[in-house]
């Protein structure tokens, strides 16, 4: 170790974390704005939907619109919980 | 025909108003007839800022309606010439700048401006929609901090959207990135995000960089919109940006922390 990393201070790199934190909220929030308006309503209720059978979180369901070319793809993504034993 | 700039953020306290006052003093201190109107109704801040607040008799709301015409409430500025001031209301109807009214002022100010410099309130509700509906163009007003990026991610999606050019099917007015209170220091210390970092999330063109400065709350102190201040980093960052959304090619200053030698680094903090 060089003296001048001796004095360097350690680094703490929180702007990297934010920025991370930001690319994905931002990506997020881009989506939920370009896909149609009933987007938000939709995925309430699917998520009411999923609840009768599992307990998910408030985020567990995630919508994406995708175009290609003249087609809309709707994706969507139910993130289950960690522990599923079967039991409901 | 005027060109009408709207100065917005999403988030409050980022430097909006500060931006505005110097934005505007920097086109007219270059010849352009301009005129930087306060959208924030209730709050009224800009006046301070140019240092106007014993000369407002009528504000905009007044003029949207009818109780005094434009000459009567602009205010001339008395260091710059060609620079005008249309304060906000301070009424708390937050209904009071009706579009109609609104479109009829800013209408009747093109004749008469080069430029027209809207101050937006935060948030993104009527007053900012407001602010930006009749723009051609935005600054973009953002912090290099976590929830200001977010906020101006949230108004370039408004600005793409809901703006009367965008509405008749024109395209989406441009909107161009002034990253306030950047501190080269923090960002080399990995605490801030830097210029690319923001760059990178927004993905705006640069419109300009003003570093954290003391001169900002002198200014604001003395009623002097801080680009006046032209020993100053600040004055002379703001005066790099209006030189640049003119069209200029100013290289970005103040963005890396000064070179200092051995003892500087071991003492320095
Ligand atoms: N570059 C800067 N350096 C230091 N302080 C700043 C800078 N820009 C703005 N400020 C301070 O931040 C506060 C909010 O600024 P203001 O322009 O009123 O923001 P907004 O209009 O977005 O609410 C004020 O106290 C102002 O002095
Ligand atoms: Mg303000």
């Amino acid at each position: 170790m060089g003296i001048f990393d001796y004095f360097r201070q350690p680094r703490q790199k929180s702007a990297n974390v934010a920025k991370e934190r930001l690319q994905i909220i931002v990506a997020r929030e881009r989506a939920a704005r370009s896909g149609p308006d009933y987007l938000p309503a939709m995925q309430q209720e699917l998520l009411q939907v999923i609840r009768k059978y599992v307990e998910v979180d408030d985020d567990a369901v995630q919508m994406n619109v995708d175009r290609e070319g003249d087609c809309e793809v709707l994706e969507l993504n139910i993130t289950l919980p960690d522990h599923e034993d079967g039991t409901g | 025909m005027a060109r009408i700039v709207v100065v917005t953020s999403g988030k409050g306290g980022v430097g909006k108003t500060t931006t505005s006052a110097a934005i505007a003093t920097g086109l007219a201190q270059r010849g352009h007839r301009t005129a930087v109107i306060d959208f924030d109704v209730g709050l009224r801040n800009l006046d301070l800022i140019m240092g106007c607040e014993r000369r407002v008799v009528y504000d905009f709301v007044n003029v949207i309606n009818g109780d005094a015409n434009l000459k009567q409430a602009l205010i001339r500025d008395k260091r710059v010439e060609n620079l005008y001031i249309l304060p906000a209301s301070q009424t708390r109807d937050k209904e009071a700048l009706t579009e109609d009214g609104v479109e009829r002022v800013l209408g009747e100010m093109a004749e008469e401006f080069d430029y027209i410099i809207c101050d937006s309130p935060a948030g993104i509700e009527r007053g900012a929609l407001m602010a930006a509906y009749h723009a051609d163009e935005a600054v973009v007003v953002t912090n290099p901090e976590v929830s200001s990026v977010r906020d101006s991610d949230r108004i370039l999606g408004i600005l793409a959207s809901k703006t009367r050019k965008v509405e008749q099917g024109g395209d989406p007015m441009p909107g161009r990135l002034l990253l306030t209170r950047y501190s080269p220091e923090r960002v080399e210390r990995g605490e801030m995000l830097s210029i690319e970092d923001v760059g990178d999330i927004l993905a705006i063109d640069l419109l300009g960089v003003i570093p954290e400065s003391q001169a900002v709350l002198n200014a604001s102190n003395a009623g002097q919109p801080v680009i006046l201040d032209a020993e100053s980093d600040a004055g002379q960052a703001y005066d790099d940006a209006v030189g640049r959304f003119l069209g200029e090619d100013r290289p970005l200053r103040f963005v890396d922390v000064p070179k200092r030698g051995f003892f500087g680094r071991l003492f320095g903090g």
